[in-house]
């Protein structure tokens, strides 16, 4: 059964696996977990240069070619709009104009829950600006429904709290948000382990975003290709149309005639 | 010498010179940066024409690992 194609804004993609750069050991792992991973987006972080550091040290780009993937600058960090839209204005010089962007704005450093009125406010000036929105946001559908209709091309609701590897909390409101999207919504935050994964699209997601459940696994790599095989069962699960679910069935799968004695 | 702010610190530079010239200072040409002056970006091919003055606040930034 042909799949429909996973398309992100004006571009079509092979993997519906998102995931994150950080909080690797080192660039090689960095690099041998995203190829693991299938992933073709990377979300990235813009921070000031270490002034005074060797610039000529080795860097993210050098391991992971901007040519090779497609990045995803985000605004980890942003706790207004007005922090937010900067942040992605110096992203899109950095990447030579650029416009993919990760949107989040947090409300409150303990929880990292997002703030939804200033990523609405921060959502409404960077489509105005131009920029193709992806966005962060609580597993709220109204709050997905009114991102969407500012003109995000998707809609990020969370699982759980990032970092948290507490898996999917409420996938009856992620229900109600993939039933009325019609731009991809895909799962960011939360995801613990591959099972997480492959629940979220068996729910219906276009795709997920990860980037602690890979980082901090016993084995990144390992878990790297876990979370891909994840994806796509649970994407396969999903377009076969699970069996009815019910108490009990007087239907045995093997024949009830034919018995002997 | 003059005065400025650059990611936060206070910094000493020679005056006349231009941004595309402290990028070098740095170590950082060929690198993909973002500079913010004074609150406005200022695109690299300006980066040769834009001259540093004093309290000028800079921002260089670049891409690191993140989710």
């Amino acid at each position: 059964m042909q799949d429909a194609p996973f398309q992100i804004a004006d571009r079509v993609y092979g993997s519906r696996l998102l995931v994150g750069t950080g909080k690797y050991k080192d660039f090689t792992e960095t690099r041998a977990a995203i190829d693991a991973s299938g992933a073709e987006i990377v979300t990235v972080a813009i921070r000031r240069v270490n002034i005074g550091q060797d610039a000529q040290a080795p860097s993210l780009l050098d391991y992971l070619p901007p040519s090779q993937f497609t990045y995803l600058p985000n605004t980890a960090g942003c706790y207004s709009a007005d922090d937010a839209v900067r942040t992605l204005r110096l992203a899109r010089e950095l990447l030579d104009g650029h416009k993919l962007v990760k949107l989040e704005v947090l409300g409150d450093a303990h929880s990292l829950y997002p703030n939804v009125v200033e990523t609405l406010r921060a959502a409404e000036t960077l489509v105005k600006d131009g920029f193709d929105v992806m966005v962060y946001t609580s597993d709220d559908p109204i709050i997905a429904k009114q991102l969407e209709e500012i003109g995000c091309c998707a809609v990020m609701p969370l699982a759980s709290l990032i970092g948290s590897g507490m898996g999917i909390l409420n996938p009856w409101n992620l229900k109600l948000i993939i039933e009325q999207a019609r731009v991809p919504v895909i799962v960011d935050a939360g995801v613990g382990t591959a099972s997480d994964a492959a629940i979220a699209m068996e729910l219906g997601c276009d795709g997920v975003l990860m980037n602690t459940a890979i980082a901090a696994a016993q084995h990144p790599v390992l878990m790297a290709s876990a979370m891909r095989k994840g994806v796509e069962a649970g994407r396969e699960a999903f377009l076969a149309g699970r069996m009815p679910r019910k108490l009990y069935s007087a239907s045995p799968s093997s024949p009830t005639t034919g018995m002997i004695g | 010498m003059i005065t400025i702010t650059l990611n936060g610190e206070t910094r000493q530079f020679d005056p006349d010179l231009n941004l595309a010239q402290l990028v070098d200072r740095l170590g950082h040409t060929g690198h993909r940066i973002a500079i913010e002056r004074n609150g406005e970006i200022v695109p690299k091919r300006l980066h040769g024409e834009t001259l540093l003055l004093a309290g000028d606040r800079l921002e260089i930034v670049v891409a690191v690992g993140g989710g």
